[in-house]
């Protein structure tokens, strides 16, 4: 039975797949390999369909492979098949980080994951800097003179001004920022097109 | 309102907001989860994210169950994870059925591009308000300053990282180790 398997493999993919929805990408290629579901050239565009809509991206692929398999059914067999079990995993260690939450060395380890937590965010915030904010093919053939993107950094700096120095637009709903800012790039032609 | 309705919305809406990965995701949680409605600390937050990183699945599913089991046990958990993945379905869906080409198109390349700058100015308020919580001591900042170097100049596996802090932070705490 289709959905069966269908659950069963995006569990597997759910349970193997650590750091993010990237990370799935190996997986459901040789998940089309394996059961010919779908060609390589459909992953490619559920990729950059996942990439390019709002969603924790590998739910987004899950969904999306589940859809192209079995339809709306597939798509909701799928996503559950990759969030339940995990979930399920998380909910343990909860319970037990609860009820060790004043253990001292819980307490430790808090200590040093809180800085950790820090720093990962602030390196995934740099590579999405880089990749918005630089032409990295300018950078590549070193013609420096087009390294930055000046619409990218005039934005990034309005943006950055709206959101820490001005009293009236300071705690604005961060959608707020992000719908103009989509607004912008439609406008402006952000990606060169 | 019904309290797991409640859950489940507001993860729907940081679900719908989420653009990029998992990171994306912590100024919505920074905004709705601790400034709205209070149900988590900033410093939670951070934990469930570290968390969240090192155990198998989808960040942004994992920490959103975090948040609800802390709230309401395991309903609360699974509520709130379904909430997280459930605008995606709708959107997917609705894209694979009647769009074509989608992310092909010019407007939603030029959106995207636009929304990226947006995602890196939110990232960098989180991170400084986040700062603030977790950088509160020399070797807190050491910390720091190791995990996100390494995170940008290596391809090491996130998880190492997070593993090789708590052991950190255990040695500082508990054994009284003067350097990290």
């Amino acid at each position: 039975m289709i959905l069966l398997k269908l659950f069963y493999e995006f569990m597997k993919i759910g349970l193997f797949t650590v750091g993010g929805g990237m990370a799935c990408v190996p997986f459901l290629l040789a998940l089309s390999e394996k059961t010919g579901w779908y060609t390589e050239a459909q992953l490619l565009d559920m990729i950059a369909i996942s990439e390019s809509t709002p969603g924790p991206i590998g739910i987004n692929m899950a969904t999306y492979t589940g859809y192209t398999v079995e339809g709306i059914v597939g798509a909701v067999i799928a996503t559950l098949g990759v969030v339940i079990p995990t979930v399920i995993l998380v909910l343990c260690i909860a319970k037990f980080l609860e009820s060790f939450k004043d253990n001292k060395y819980v307490l430790g380890a808090m200590y040093g994951l809180r800085p950790a937590s820090t720093g990962l965010i602030a390196a995934a915030g740099v590579s999405v800097a880089v990749l918005s904010l630089v032409n990295t093919d300018a950078f590549m053939a070193r013609e420096w003179a087009s390294v930055v993107e000046p619409k990218s950094i005039v934005l990034a700096a309005i943006l950055l001004i709206l959101t820490n120095k001005v009293k009236k637009t300071k705690n604005l709903h961060p959608v707020f920022y992000i719908a103009a800012s989509a607004v912008v790039g439609i406008v402006f032609h952000f990606a060169g097109i | 309102m019904n309290e797991y309705l409640d859950m489940f919305l507001t993860f729907s809406r940081i679900g719908a907001l989420t653009f990029g990965g998992g990171y994306a995701m912590l100024p919505m949680l920074q905004k709705e989860i601790v400034e709205r409605k209070h149900w988590a600390e900033p410093e939670e937050i951070m934990d469930y994210y570290a968390i969240g990183q090192c155990l198998p699945g989808i960040i942004a599913v994992n920490t959103a169950a975090f948040i609800g089991e802390r709230r309401r046990g395991t309903m609360g958990g699974f509520v709130c994870a379904l909430g997280v993945a459930f605008p995606s379905l709708v959107i997917i869906t609705i894209i694979a059925a009647f769009i074509g080409g989608f992310a092909d198109m010019a407007a939603v390349k030029n959106a995207f591009a636009g929304i990226r700058v947006c995602v890196c100015v939110l990232i960098y308020n989180a991170v400084l308000k986040l700062w603030k919580k977790a950088i509160i001591d020399a070797k807190a900042f050491v910390i720091f300053a190791c995990v996100f170097l390494a995170s940008v100049f290596t391809d090491i596996s996130p998880i190492l990282f997070v593993i090789a802090a708590a052991v950190a932070g255990i040695l500082i705490k508990v054994l009284g180790v003067k350097k990290a």
